[in-house]
């Protein structure tokens, strides 16, 4: 049960960064990704049913949620459409092209083809016990797509990027175009979660056309998650660590309530409820927590 | 310099709320000019200054920089040449962003690249410089900006901003936000670096006493025009009493209001 918990939140972790850049970093909130996660998938499973070497899928895969990433971008850029409304129409565009890529078909199972998660297990069977291969296998991808977010975050683009989400001023007179760094930056975030995605329709088994919906707001949950965990930090390393353990946890209440709900009589269709109340109660207490500090600082003032 | 042909500017044009906000505006600036701007509130200042910068497209008339139109160019490809300092303190810094990322952001203009800069010796130059500022924020590199107060990071963007070697800047009445013992202390740095960097400026302020005693040459603005432009002696010799009564003989009315507006203090 905590190796499945375990990893699922790993894998959807990888989202979960993609959903921390654009709502954390650039304050551009970017629902695309309800499209961009079955993208993902739809692009992994029919690589691999073509027989294309499995490394080369998961980039065709990154790099078609990049490609969705950069069309909300544009829109919202050069059609002065506000930004949730472009993420919302890439998305519905992406229901459809998510159904062509897989062949007219609303669900492709890959379970006898060989996957990259097959392929480890594979490898490494015998050496470790199986039902560890997938969270060791899972915590070093993890580990190294974090890796790389913190050292982007860390280099002049990056920073000039985590300034915008503050201050989109100070990147105008910094001689740089807003726009391009929208662009660039939601693109790297839908290219996260499509790869989310992909590894996800491997750990399933399938690609469905559904496995996005709702999905940003398991993402949201996650980021505020983990966020409530720490005390703010400036520190990059810290926050996308949170953002991992954010969804983990948040995998391991989803977790409980497919698995146990029943004890209260909740059904797995209840679980979108739970989400949403989720979300709600997590405003909440950091609205309170606010309040406090304002009122203790307020008090100190006097 | 900069060199502005007959520009006008009229937002709304052909509603009920049309509103010519600058009538007609010829302004040649030298190089090494520091301007200071002064008018009441509506004059046209800081239209004036969004249009020098590209927050806005003029209406009518051209703007060249060193011989180049720029009229139409977008302000964040402007801002490589034009630096600006706003009112508000928080619009020069990144507050989520500790003091050397800052810096770091500021220190080249232009696009940048998968390239990390910021080494130790960039720390060291950058604290170096901070030390210009004697607040003593040298030690404090690795603190969040939302940490410092209104002065000092009004300070640390003049010295970021200073730092990036502009052709022009605009200083927004960048001390009116702050409180009095901030406000002097960011007005002595102001004119130490434009004095030390020999920056081409130009200061819209609300303060007759800091126009007159600063700068080489003293615009006064009403209703979308320069009224008034005086350079050289005859801007030494200005005195607040002669500055209104200037206004009284151009405009034919009485400086009443705008007496409050123009605080002498």
């Amino acid at each position: 049960m905590i190796e499945a918990i375990l990893v699922e939140g790993l894998i959807y972790g990888i989202m979960v960064l993609g959903v921390f850049i654009t709502f954390r970093v650039l304050d551009f909130p970017d629902l695309t990704v309800d499209g961009s996660f079955p993208l993902g998938a739809a692009l992994m499973v029919q690589c691999i049913l073509l027989g294309t070497n499995i490394w080369l899928a998961l980039l065709v895969a990154f790099i078609g949620g990049v490609l969705a990433g950069v069309t909300t971008a544009l829109i919202h850029n050069h059609l002065k459409v506000p930004n949730l409304l472009a993420g919302i129409l890439t998305m519905t565009m992406l229901y459809s092209i998510n159904i062509r890529i897989m062949g007219n078909r609303a669900n492709v199972p890959v379970l006898k083809q060989e996957t990259i998660l097959s392929k480890v297990t594979e490898l490494f069977s015998g050496s470790i016990p199986d039902e560890y291969i997938m969270l060791i296998f899972f915590v070093v991808v993890v580990g190294v797509i974090k890796v790389l977010v913190d050292l982007f975050f860390r280099t002049d683009l990056g920073m000039t990027m985590g300034a915008m989400g503050n201050n989109e001023q100070m990147v105008i007179s910094q001689g740089v175009n807003p726009k391009t760094l929208k662009t660039i930056g939601v693109g790297l975030s839908n290219g996260l979660v499509a790869i989310s995605g992909a590894f996800a329709a491997q750990y399933l088994g399938f690609a469905d056309v559904g496995l996005g919906q709702g999905i940003i707001i398991s993402g949201l949950a996650s980021v505020m998650i983990g966020e409530f965990l720490v005390m703010k930090s400036n520190r990059i390393g810290i926050l996308t660590l949170c953002a991992i353990t954010g969804s983990i946890l948040f995998h391991g209440v989803m977790y409980l309530g497919r698995y146990y709900g029943y004890l209260i009589e909740m059904t797995p269709n209840d679980l979108n409820l739970i989400k949403g109340l989720l979300i709600i109660v997590l405003l909440i207490v950091t609205q309170s927590k606010k309040l406090k500090k304002a009122a203790i600082r307020a008090m100190v003032d006097k | 310099m900069i060199a502005l042909r007959n520009v006008s500017m009229v937002f709304n044009p052909g509603t009920v709320n049309e509103n010519q906000a600058i009538s007609t505006i010829n302004l040649r600036v030298k190089e090494g000019d520091f301007i200071t701007v002064i008018g009441s509130n509506g004059a046209g200042k800081s239209t004036l200054f969004n249009l020098i910068a590209g927050t806005i497209i003029p209406t009518g008339g051209g703007i060249t920089l060193n011989g180049r139109d720029i009229t139409r160019e977008p302000e964040f490809r402007r801002a490589r040449h034009i630096g600006r300092i706003f009112q508000n303190p928080l619009l020069g810094t990144a507050s989520n962003m500790s003091l050397e990322d800052n810096m770091m952001i500021t220190y080249k203009k232009g696009f940048k690249w998968l390239k990390r800069s910021l080494n130790n010796r960039m720390r060291d130059y950058f604290r170096s410089e901070l030390t210009q500022l004697r607040m003593g924020l040298e030690d404090r590199m690795k603190e969040n900006l939302a940490m410092f107060s209104g002065g000092q990071r009004q300070a640390l963007t003049l010295l970021m901003m200073v730092l990036s070697k502009p052709d022009l800047i605009l200083l927004d009445e960048h001390t009116a936000a702050l409180d009095p013992k901030n406000a002097q202390i960011v007005l002595e740095l102001t004119h130490k670096f434009i004095r030390e960097y020999k920056l081409t400026s130009m200061m819209i302020t609300h303060n007759m006493n800091h126009a007159i005693e600063f700068g080489n040459r003293l615009l006064m603005m009403d209703k979308g025009e320069i009224i008034f432009d005086v350079q050289g002696e005859e801007k030494q010799a200005l005195t607040v009493e002669k500055l209104i009564e200037k206004f009284h003989q151009i405009r034919h009315k009485s400086f009443e209001n705008d007496r409050t507006l123009l605080s002498e203090d």
